[in-house]
C-alpha cells in the first residue's frame, strides 16, 4: 500500500508545532499502525533525522501506553482497538492519514506524539487503591464475592488508563477513567472501607489536574478501546454524592 | 485477537499457528528472602529465577508474580527494613557520582558513534541468530556458532551504530539503541549458558539429548542444578555457580504430550 501519514512534530513542550507528511510506498495491510511509524522511523534515523516521538510497549492492546488521534479519532476508526492492535488493512490504498497527539489541558506535549499523562497516575495516587497492612496475606475465602459482583467489577478494572477518553471529549474530561476505578473498587469488599474517603479524593485530584466537566457527549464510551460504559460515570457521581453525605469518610 | 491482528475469521480460515519463544526462563539470583547478591534490592516475580526452572510460561510467572509479592515479600521487606540501618544518603555520594558518571560517558559513546545502521538493525540481527541458533531446539554446533558471532556484533555495533538527537530531551532512539547494547552483552551469557547444559530440559531442547521417541531427555545426575552466572566486568569469563536442586516429595518425570 501506498500512504501518506501526516504527522504531528513538535520538537517540546514549548516549541510550535506543525504536521509533517510522510510518505510511505511500501507499506503491507498486516502492519500495525505502530509498526509503520517504526517503518518511517527506521528511515528518518537512516537519514540522520529525529525519529517520530511517540509512545508504546506491548503492543498487544493490554497496557494502555499507545494512544494517539488517528483521521481525529482516538485509536483510529477501529471499534474497541487500541492504536497498536490497529492495521493497515482497514486504511485505503493511496490515503493520506492525519496521526496527533492526545490534546487535553491536563495532558502537556512532551515531543511529538507523546504527552504527559501522569495527571491520571496522580489520580490513582489520590485513592486508586486499597491499603492493606505488611503481614501474612487473609484467608481469601473469608471474603466471598459474588459472581455478578466480580464481573462487574472486573468490567471496569478492564481500563487500561490509556487517556482516549479524555482526547475524545471536548471537554477533556476524565470522569470515564475515574469512573471506572472508582466503580471497580467500590463494588468489592477490599474497597469497602475506603470507599467514601476514596472517591472525594479521586475526584478532587481529578479537578486539581485541570480535566473537564463532564456534559454526557459519550464519545468516551465510543473510542473507548476496552469497551468502559457511561455506567461508569453514572457510578463516579453516586459515589461522590454519598462520599459527600458522609463527609468524605 | 487473532482475527484483530490476521484479519482471517478462524471460524472460516484454519488459524496458523506456529511455535514460537516468549519466555527466556531465567532470571536474576536471589535468595530465599528474594533479595539480590544486591543488598537491599529485592526482586520479585518473572524477574527473579525462582520457582519455575526451565519452563515458565505465562500463567505461571503470573502466578509467581502474587506469590512473590502477596506472601513473600511482606514478611521479608519488612524484616529487611526493620532490621537495617538506613543512613540519609544524597546525591553527593561517592556511589551516585560514580553511578551517574558511568551512565553519562554510555550515553555520549552512544551518541557519538555516529555509524550507519540502526539500533533496530542490529536489533533484528541479533534476533534472527538467537531465534536459529539459541532457540528453542539447538544444538552445540549452533550454540558456538553463536558464540562467535554474537561479540562480533556487539563489535560492530559499537563502531557503527547510529544514534540521533542528544541526550538532554526524550530520545527514544538513544533508550532503544541503549537496550539493545544490553541485549548483545546478554545474549552471549544465554548462548553460554545453553552450551554448557548438556541436556533437554523444560522449554530448552537440546538436539543432542533426546529420547528415542524425540522427547526431552534429562540428565539429572549431572544437571539437576540451577546454574547462577556471576558478572566479573566488562569483557571478562562469567562464573557458573551451581545450586543443587533436590526433590523431597515429587520427582522429576518425563513430561509426555501424547
Ligand atoms: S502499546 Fe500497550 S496497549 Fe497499545
Amino acid at each position: 500500500m501506498k500512504l501518506t501519514l501526516l504527522v504531528w512534530r513538535q520538537a517540546g513542550p514549548g516549541a510550535p508545532g506543525k504536521m509533517v507528511p510522510y510518505a510511505v510506498d511500501d507499506v503491507s495491510p498486516d502492519m500495525s499502525f505502530l509498526e509503520v511509524l517504526d517503518v518511517i522511523n527506521e528511515r528518518l534515523i537512516a537519514r540522520g533525522e529525529e525519529p517520530i516521538v511517540f509512545d508504546s510497549d506491548c503492543r498487544e492492546g493490554i497496557c494502555g501506553m499507545c494512544g494517539l488521534v488517528v483521521n481525529g479519532v482516538a485509536h483510529g476508526p477501529e471499534h474497541a482497538t487500541t492504536v497498536c492492535q490497529l492495521h493497515m488493512r482497514h486504511f485505503r490504498d493511496g490515503e493520506t492519514i492525519t496521526v496527533e497527539p492526545w490534546r487535553a489541558r491536563a495532558f502537556p506535549p512532551h515531543k511529538d506524539l507523546m504527552v504527559d499523562r501522569s495527571a491520571l497516575d496522580r489520580i490513582i495516587a489520590a485513592g486508586g487503591y486499597v491499603s492493606v497492612n505488611v503481614g501474612g496475606a487473609p484467608e481469601a475465602n473469608s471474603l466471598p464475592v459474588a459472581r455478578e459482583v466480580a464481573e462487574a467489577a472486573m468490567d471496569s478494572a478492564a481500563c487500561i488508563g490509556c487517556g482516549a477518553c479524555v482526547a475524545a471529549c471536548k471537554n477533556a474530561s476524565a470522569v470515564l477513567f475515574v469512573g471506572a476505578k472508582i466503580r471497580h473498587l467500590a463494588l468489592l469488599p477490599q474497597g469497602e472501607p475506603e470507599r467514601a474517603r476514596r472517591a472525594a479524593a479521586m475526584v478532587a485530584q481529578m479537578d486539581a489536574e485541570g480535566f473537564g466537566n463532564c456534559s454526557n457527549e459519550g464519545e468516551c464510551e465510543a473510542v473507548c478501546p476496552k469497551e468502559i460504559r457511561m455506567l461508569n460515570i453514572a457510578k463516579l457521581r453516586s459515589e461522590y454524592a454519598r462520599a459527600l453525605w458522609r463527609g468524605g469518610k | 485477537m487473532y482475527e484483530r491482528i490476521t484479519g482471517e475469521d478462524p471460524y472460516r480460515v484454519p488459524m496458523r499457528i506456529y511455535p514460537a519463544i516468549h519466555y527466556t526462563m531465567g532470571g536474576l539470583w536471589v535468595d530465599y528472602d528474594l533479595m539480590s547478591t544486591i543488598p537491599g534490592l529485592f526482586v520479585l516475580g518473572e524477574a527473579n529465577f525462582s520457582d519455575h526452572g526451565a519452563n515458565r510460561l505465562g500463567a505461571s510467572a503470573l502466578m509467581q508474580g502474587l506469590a512473590d509479592g502477596y506472601f513473600i515479600a511482606p514478611t521479608t521487606l519488612a524484616g529487611y527494613l526493620a532490621g537495617t540501618p538506613l543512613p540519609k544518603v544524597d546525591v553527593e555520594a561517592g556511589e551516585f557520582n560514580e553511578a551517574e558518571q558511568a551512565v553519562t560517558a554510555r550515553i555520549e559513546r552512544l551518541l557519538a558513534v555516529n555509524g550507519r545502521r540502526t539500533a533496530r538493525s542490529f536489533h533484528r540481527e541479533l534476533g534472527r541468530l538467537l531465534w536459529d541458533k539459541v532457540g528453542m531446539a539447538r544444538n552445540e554446533a549452533g550454540l558456538r556458532e553463536a558464540l562467535g558471532r554474537v561479540p562480533a556484533l556487539r563489535e560492530e555495533f559499537w563502531q557503527n551504530v547510529s544514534v540521533p538527537g542528544r541526550a538532554t530531551d526524550i530520545n527514544q532512539a538513544l533508550e532503544y539503541a541503549g537496550r539493545v547494547a544490553d541485549y548483545l552483552e546478554f545474549a552471549e551469557l544465554l548462548a553460554r549458558d545453553a552450551l554448557e547444559r548438556r541436556e533437554s530440559c523444560g522449554g530448552h531442547f537440546r538436539e543432542e539429548y533426546q529420547t528415542p521417541e524425540n522427547e526431552a531427555r534429562r540428565d539429572d545426575e549431572r544437571f539437576a542444578h540451577v546454574a547462577a552466572w556471576e558478572y566479573t566486568g566488562d569483557g571478562r569469563e562469567p562464573i557458573r555457580h551451581v545450586e543443587p536442586l533436590t526433590f523431597e516429595y515429587v520427582q522429576p518425570s518425563q513430561r509426555s504430550y501424547k
